[in-house]
């Protein structure tokens, strides 16, 4: 590609002052089906590569398809829940490109006959509602995982080799994909990054996938053009795959409205192709050119048979729908006995379902809001990612402060415990006895460290005995600083007065 | 003493139940033929003298244990090398899967090792089924044991050469578009194509998956019931295999009765562009039908001929799909390109492509990318598929008035080698009557019908049934069969000419 220089990025609000954006979502949710799309291999995380593989989902010859029903399930709840219509019949279709991880070189997909189309859901934008209209929502199967080799970052670019690992071809996954969101203005960054979020949390409702962002199982690809007034047409679009953090997609969606509107304004034309984020750096690159040229072939799967989902069995899983995500707000305000500003920082670090889950997990509501909102925040915040991204679960979450309120941490143990979670030291408890955390309530060691800080301050033990119990502070912290902060401040306190007073 | 190789499987069946030989013995009697005739018949890709053996022994346990005892257990087969086999290599005739060993079974093959069926080998085909003479195997043609210097059909050239030439008893072909039918007619063989869905597709090699469908390759009709009720039934593996109750095909061949049978000639299968011998045998077992009580009429389906160039839209649109995981990724052939030094993915998939396709698999795969690019996708693909509901529609409109349909099953007797080979239009012309059948999913059979007249080559008969009526292709076939066989004072093939023994 011929390296022409780009013109200088526009400010966000100046470009977004200037231009209208138009935003497109398409979400690959992988579903957690026991097995996969086609196959009987199971379909779990992180095994060992190529452990989880057959004829069928390596593609060998003579192999055939047979569809996962509990998959087809899982596509009408999410179509149901996303408010679409359900398809009385649909086909599968074959997607038709070479590239190495896709063992058919095909993808078994389906094209127009969507198994769900023609939806909406309602998304909570800075406390107001925004509703989004879905396009569709289609069943596929993942490819396998390619490894590079020997270049920089694991990009094929500079690589010596590739591996390929076939654990995750096969694997059933959801497409999502929104009509055109209009009207979003300078929200869009905010309105895209919302609507993930809220795709997960519903996704999340619907126990159908893990919607880890970090680890694939939810990705997100953003469309967006930019025209030069809400009743102008639309403008040529970029399509940034691959955006695997919420962050990362409302940082995409700033970096391209001034990357076009820099283009736009200096009178050159947007590409329609697809772009690469880059998390470090902040910005996206050119990848492939959608042009003509790149033509799927599709054509129906003569290897599967129609799916025409029985009507009393698409009333049975509406009618088992969980609670609509609104709804659930409310109630959980309620239970949490939140107010609406608390509840309002809650949704707006997107936190709601891991304090959820944490409360479930056995923390009070209080203390799972206050783990996540400002300890975890904070951390998130530093590192540049969120909450979800952090390596510490919600039920971790719950056992650090199940060990606060059982008394074998104090609070500021309990932030070196969180930190030893995050830094991938093991559970709670690990952490606590790899790293000697416990506090020391042993009366033995306590009050030999007691003595020993009257001995060494005996101005400061002279002003207690004379009453001033305030003085009291120092010979703490002495003590707390010879026992490395392991003590029980109270149990000191206690023993400091018995001995003086 | 009897030669074991000439027998019919039925008639080993019965041999060996009556214990008056073993599945060792008749195993080895047919690889001794093997042995002995394959260097000119070049039936087989592959044979596996030990595997066969080793299956024969455990069968002659079995028939002592007295456990398990299926009909045509001990009675060895070949298998065309498009079925996958676990252990035994599978190139589908094609030099880019050479060295390939399956690590499955098909169902078809595991149905055959589970009913006690030792397999003698795999047999040549055209390369991934393309072809109708065998000329287009990667491996070198088959000869027609009729006539070494003509093709013994195709794509299962191998698979009916072999048991013409009394190789083995039984034998399993695939069927996209002709490829048992018009090797059993051009060999004096039996060659049957079920039902779409009557035989699992899991583990074939696919062709065109909306037509392949895998059957019975044989001496007799009866033999090719047998066979039949040992691969049939559902598969939970294959999507489109039929999940119903099937009737015994060997019930059907040995009921035999056709009085009252209505027959219909298909006016559009027959006329111009078929040869002289080929119809007057043709119409002398029709005549031969009416004689035994059948009632005979002329039906005629308009759109047959429109079936021909749906077919050649269809098939290569489905197959460059299907071929597409021949890439060198994982298995099978992988070349570098010439003067690369560090060729990428992309490259040596297109230069092992390159290498390791023969001439006809690339022309069917330009073809189908072609009529499936967008933009030309509803002109060809969809219209081809509009032409095969208006052909279902001739065939249930047909099948209202006729129990079952006949009809020539090639145009001509076997052509020589080299004849048609850089005529593709020509060499496609010779499925021209078998296509219908797999265009609608209906079943088909063909049955040696004579020799004609100008040449003293096999002619072949087919019948058509409705789906799911497969049976009723027996019952007519051995029917007819019996009359001819009487006619000519024994099995056809007893007079093709004797094949020079070597070894
Ligand atoms: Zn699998």
């Amino acid at each position: 590609m011929t390296a022409t220089a780009s013109p200088a990025l526009v400010a966000f609000d100046d470009a977004i002052a200037r231009f209208d954006p138009v935003l497109g979502l398409e979400v690959h949710v992988e579903l957690n089906t026991a097995s996969k799309m086609f196959c009987g291999c199971a379909a779990v995380f992180g095994a060992e590569p190529n452990t989880q593989t057959c004829p069928v989902c390596l593609g060998l010859p003579g192999a055939l398809p047979v569809v996962n029903e509990t998959a087809v399930e899982s596509a009408i709840r999410i179509g149901l829940a996303l408010n679409c219509e359900i398809a009385t019949w649909c086909r599968f279709a074959r997607k038709n490109y070479f590239y190495p991880d896709m063992p058919k070189n095909f993808q078994t997909s389906q094209y127009d006959e969507p198994i769900a189309f023609n939806g909406y859901t309602e998304i909570d934008v800075d406390g107001e509602v925004f509703r989004v209209e879905i396009e569709r929502a289609h069943m596929e199967e993942d490819t396998g995982k390619s490894l590079h080799v020997g270049g920089a970052t694991g990009r094929i670019h500079g690589a010596s080799h590739s591996l390929v690992d076939y654990n995750r071809a096969g694997i059933p996954l959801i497409e999502v994909v929104t009509k055109p969101i209009e009207g979003a203005g300078k929200l869009a960054p905010v309105v895209a990054r919302a609507y993930v979020a809220h795709l997960r949390v519903l996704l999340s409702g619907l126990g159908v996938s893990d919607v880890r962002m970090d680890q694939g199982s939810l990705r997100c690809d953003v469309n967006l053009s930019l025209r030069a007034s809400a009743d102008a047409p639309y403008g040529t679009r970029s399509e940034t795959k691959n955006l695997n953090s919420l962050r990362s997609v409302e940082r995409a969606v700033r970096y391209e409205v001034s990357r076009q509107a820099a283009l736009l304004d200096s009178g050159e034309r947007v590409v329609q192709e697809t772009r690469h984020w880059h998390e470090d750096t902040g910005i996206t690159t050119a990848g492939r050119e959608k042009s003509d040229a790149e033509d799927y072939r599709y054509f129906p799967e003569p290897d599967l048979v129609p799916i025409a989902p029985d009507r009393a069995w698409v009333a049975q899983l509406q009618a088992t729908l969980p609670e609509p995500l609104a709804e659930r707000r409310t109630r959980l305000q309620t239970v949490w006995e939140f107010s609406d500003l608390e509840m309002r920082d809650v949704l707006g670090a997107g936190a709601m379902l891991l304090i959820e889950q944490t409360v479930a997990a056995g923390a009070s509501p209080t203390a799972a809001k206050k783990w996540w909102l400002s300890e975890l925040a904070r951390r998130a915040n530093d590192a540049g990612t969120t909450l979800e991204e952090l390596s510490i679960t919600p039920a971790q979450v719950a056992g650090v402060q199940a060990l606060v309120d059982t008394g074998r941490v104090n609070d500021k143990l309990a932030r070196e415990v969180l930190e030893g979670v995050l830094a991938g030291e093991g559970e709670p408890a690990d952490v606590v006895s790899a790293r000697g955390l416990e506090v020391v309530s042993d009366d033995g060691a306590l009050t030999a460290a007691v003595d020993r800080a009257i001995a060494h301050n005996p101005e400061v033990a002279a002003k207690i005995r004379d009453g001033k119990a305030a003085a009291a502070g120092a010979l703490i912290g002495a003590v707390m600083k010879e026992l490395r902060g392991q003590a029980d401040a109270a149990r000191v306190r206690e023993l400091i007065v018995e001995k003086l007073g | 003493m009897t030669d074991l190789a000439r027998l019919s499987a039925a008639d080993l069946a019965a041999a060996l139940t009556a214990g008056e030989t073993s599945s060792v013995e008749v195993t080895q009697a047919q690889l001794d033929r093997i042995h002995a005739v394959d260097g000119a018949v070049h039936a087989f890709l592959h044979v596996d003298d030990e595997g066969a053996l080793a299956q024969a022994k455990a069968a002659d346990e079995r028939r002592t244990a007295g456990t398990d005892v299926s009909e045509l257990l001990g009675v060895p087969i070949a298998v065309k090398d498009i079925a996958t086999t676990k252990g035994l290599p599978t190139t589908a005739g094609s030099k880019i899967l050479e060295g390939w060993i399956p690590p499955y079974d098909a169902t078809l093959v595991a149905r055959l090792r589970a009913a006690g069926l030792p397999i003698l080998g795999k047999t040549n085909m055209d390369e991934f089924a393309m072809g109708s003479s065998t000329e287009h195997s990667a491996y070198g043609p088959s000869h027609n044991p009729w006539d070494l210097d003509r093709i013994p059909g195709g794509s299962g050239g191998g698979s009916s050469a072999a048991v013409a030439a009394f190789e083995t008893p039984l034998a399993i072909g695939t069927d996209t578009g002709g490829s048992i039918r018009q090797p059993g007619a051009v060999t004096g063989t039996v060659g049957v194509k079920p039902t779409y869905g009557g035989v699992s597709r899991y583990g074939l090699v696919a062709l065109a998956s909306s037509l392949d469908q895998a059957g019975p390759v044989t001496r007799t009709v009866l033999d090719a019931a047998l066979l039949h009720d040992v691969i049939g039934g559902h598969d939970p593996l294959d999507s489109t295999s039929i999940d119903r109750q099937w009737p015994s095909m060997a019930a059907a061949a040995r009921a035999a009765d056709i009085t009252g049978l209505r027959v219909g000639v298909v006016k559009e299968l027959g006329g111009e562009g078929y040869q002289a011998g080929v119809r007057r045998r043709f119409d002398e077992s029709v005549q031969l039908l009416v004689e035994a009580g059948a009632e005979v009429v002329e039906v005629s389906c308009p759109h047959f001929e429109l079936a021909f160039a749906a077919y050649y839209l269809i098939l290569p649109s489905e197959a460059s799909s299907n071929l597409a995981k021949f890439d060198a990724m994982r298995y099978g052939l992988r070349v570098a390109p010439a003067g690369v030094a560090a060729p990428s993915a992309e490259q040596v998939m297109a230069a092992t492509r390159q290498a390791g396709f023969g001439d006809e698999v690339k022309r069917r795969i330009i073809l189908g990318t072609f009529a499936l690019s967008s933009g030309y996708y509803d002109a060809y693909y969809g219209s081809a598929q509009k032409v095969r509901t208006l052909i279902q529609r001739d065939f249930s409109a047909a099948f209202e008035k006729v129990d079952v349909l006949v009809s020539p099953t090639a145009p001509t007797t076997a052509f020589r080698l080299g004849e048609k080979v850089d005529d593709p239009i020509a060499m496609y012309l010779n499925d021209i009557a078998t296509i219908p059948a797999n265009l609608a999913g209906v079943p088909g059979m063909s049955l040696p019908s004579g020799l004609a007249d100008e040449n003293e080559l096999p002619t072949g008969f087919q019948i058509l049934a409705p789906a799911l009526e497969d049976h009723r292709l027996y019952t007519v076939g051995s029917a007819l069969e019996a009359m001819l066989v009487e006619r000519w004072g024994g099995p056809l093939l007893d007079r093709a000419p004797a094949l020079e023994v070597s070894g």
